[in-house]
């Protein structure tokens, strides 16, 4: 049964086109295949519009739904922004590979049961790999390893979890539950690996900075994001996520503050952001779901912002640290507007997206009387503008003049930092298109004056923090240990360990037992090998002689 | 590169960066000021309090601070750590 065009269906199509084709027809198809996504999840009605059967089973590659739509709609406009940026400096690879992302990603984000899911869920992981190797460095060659190797992990658990929920309970559709047993907690921990959530959330600042200027924009928005709108279809209101969120949030905030990479800087407020998301899907009430969608939606797309802007920066330099960088702001002043503006949206700056979104979450916290998670949650604000509000424009574009003076983003990049720029602002001042678009209905008002003095108040006093700790935050040559020390180095140390034990036992074995051993095959050859006593052939009249003998000894004894 | 800070980009001069300051300053005051007249709604009492986001967003801004100071003390190595 098919009502619609599976939405997946357009952005594959271009992947594959996009490897066949080069030049204007490339740059068309990449343009166009996006908008024509768009169209087509458009067009997505509410419920299943498309079963096939698969070994006894009936998958709904196509299920549709308000929060699915919101989705896949951000990913599509992600993926124009992104081509659009990407387009005319990326690899026909690395554009093939993201859009064959992207495509799994919608497909994840319209999958009505959990086979589907999964299939889409693992082609991301494949696909996200390659956009990482694109980078073209021997680091992202090994960064993309452990990232493959992380979400396969990821990717097996989540499968043992959808085999025991479906023998369970005798279905695979996708469907609210809670982690109760083991099974729904394999399916849990499965998605919260792609969410980057703790202890492992150290595979996405380890993976995504190491891809290209471009393809880190587009790394930046799916794997994370479906992981949240996975999380809200199965586990809304599952309480260890509001624990699990606090935690990323901090997490981010912490790390972020530590580290020297301005790109890495910006994938560990990935983690803090989805923290939000994820601890608002812990809380779990309408209004909780709600934020949790809203601040994906705007997150894809400040977070997008700012890996452009920090992309245009790494494109026209090839540097990355803080400790090279500084002083940008005089021959990159597009670049460095719209990069302050996705920093401003992403602390949730009054007359952003992020104020009108997170103010959700915040605001569901309220309701439900959860008194310490909202003071936690306001401190987070302060603690984003610090760590990704500020430190990333500052160090990048103003600090001290590093001398470099590279030219500003090419047209097409600019193009897709002003679109992303504009969406910011737009859904910060007039966010009612949004809120008309989420899964529940939205009875809220985003600005009070007594709401935004309160936030200004909070932001504007972090920068203060911010310039007069400035000395305590000096840039340093370092790199911050996280769990990922246990997988890069200390199972590293453990394998040549186990090798060194075994080389040296096989060594002490040969030196001691192999003269022995050789001894008892010599005698073993002697008596039974070829002419030996036992192997030799025997005339008849010899054998038929003992026969008689034995015999006769036989008859003999039996009579005495 | 050093520039001489008069010819240098405006932005950068010590007068502009002094001025900056103060209009910071001014501006952060304002905002403390305003609660005078605007009504911040405390939804636990102590956060409808005068210059609460204030104190609450510096001082968490401070801890978080310190906090990430300490652990760095503990968690930073070299760039070559990992030697990839």
């Amino acid at each position: 049964m098919i009502e619609v065009l599976p939405p997946v269906l357009v952005l594959l199509t271009a992947a594959i086109l996009i490897g066949l084709t080069r030049g204007h027809l490339r740059s068309a198809i990449v343009l166009i295949s996006p908008l024509i996504t768009l169209w087509a999840v458009w067009q997505v009605p509410d419920g299943v519009s498309m079963t096939v059967d698969f070994i006894g089973y009936q998958l709904e590659p196509v299920e549709g739904s308000a929060l699915r739509r919101l989705f896949a709609i951000i990913f599509s406009l992600m993926t124009f922004a992104g081509g659009l940026f990407a387009f005319r400096h990326a690899s026909a690879l690395e554009l093939a590979a993201s859009y064959a992302y992207a495509a799994c990603a919608i497909g994840v984000a319209f999958a009505g049961d959990l086979i589907t899911l999964f299939i889409f869920w693992e082609a991301m992981a494949i696909f996200s790999t390659v956009v990482v190797w694109c980078g073209g460095t021997s680091m992202a060659g090994r960064a993309g390893k452990r990232y493959a190797i992380m979400h396969v992990i990821g990717g097996v658990i989540l499968m043992v979890g959808i085999i025991g929920v479906s023998v369970q309970t005798g279905s695979i559709d996708v469907h609210t539950m809670r982690a109760v047993d083991f099974s729904s907690w394999m399916i849990l921990i499965g998605l919260l690996i792609n969410a980057a959530a703790p202890p492992v959330s150290a595979w996405l600042p380890d993976a995504y900075p190491e891809a290209s200027a471009t393809g880190a924009v587009f790394l930046s928005a799916f794997t994370t994001k479906t992981a949240v709108l996975a999380l809200i279809l199965m586990f809304p209101g599952e309480p260890v996520l509001i624990g699990v969120g606090i935690y990323m949030i901090f997490y981010g905030i912490i790390y972020a503050l530590l580290e020297n990479d301005a790109r890495r800087i910006l994938a560990y407020s990935i983690v803090n952001q989805v923290g939000f998301m994820v601890c608002a899907i812990g809380i779990g009430t309408q209004l909780a779901l709600n934020g949790a969608a809203a601040h994906a939606f705007a997150h894809i797309i400040y977070k997008g912002l700012l890996f452009m802007s920090a992309g245009v920066v790494f494109y026209r330099t090839g540097k990355r640290k803080c400790t090279d960088l500084g002083g940008l702001f005089r021959t990159m002043p597009l670049t460095c507007v719209c990069g302050i503006v996705g920093a401003l949206s992403i602390s949730s700056f009054p007359l952003t997206s992020g104020f009108t979104t997170k103010a959700l979450i915040s605001e569901a916290a309220l309701s439900e009387g959860l008194v310490v998670i909202y003071f936690l949650l306001a401190a987070a604000s302060a603690g984003v503008f610090l760590h990704a509000g500020i430190k990333f424009p500052w160090f990048v574009f103003f600090q001290k003049d590093s001398g470099l003076r590279p030219k500003d983003a090419s047209w097409n990049m600019a193009a897709a930092m002003v679109l992303f720029a504009l969406l910011c602002i737009v859904l910060g001042v007039y966010p009612k298109p949004l809120y008309a678009l989420l899964p529940y209905a939205v009875d809220y008002e985003a600005y009070s004056p007594g709401k935004v003095l309160f936030y200004l108040q909070l932001l504007l006093f972090s920068g203060l923090a911010f310039f007069l700790l400035l000395p305590a935050m000096k840039r340093t040559l370092t790199v911050t240990l996280d769990t990922d020390w246990l997988w890069r180095l200390l199972f590293g140390r453990l394998a040549n360990t186990w090798l060194l034990i075994s080389v040296a036992t096989k060594e002490s074995i040969s030196s001691s037992a192999v003269p022995r051993l050789d001894k008892m095959q010599a005698w073993t050859q002697r008596h039974w090998g070829a002419g030996g006593v036992f192997a030799r052939t025997w005339p008849i009249g010899a054998t038929a002689i003992w026969i008689t003998v034995l015999l006769s000894a036989y008859v003999l004894l039996y009579y005495i | 590169m050093s520039v001489e800070p008069e010819t240098d980009h405006w932005l950068v001069r010590p007068r502009t960066i002094r001025w900056l300051w103060t209009c910071f300053i001014v501006v952060l005051a304002l905002l403390v000021a305003l609660q005078l007249v605007i009504k911040v709604k405390g939804y636990f009492g102590i956060d409808g309090w005068i210059g609460f986001g204030a104190v609450f967003g510096f001082l968490s801004c401070v801890g978080m601070v310190l906090v990430a100071k300490g652990l760095g003390r503990f968690l930073k190595r070299k760039e070559n750590f990992y030697d990839d």
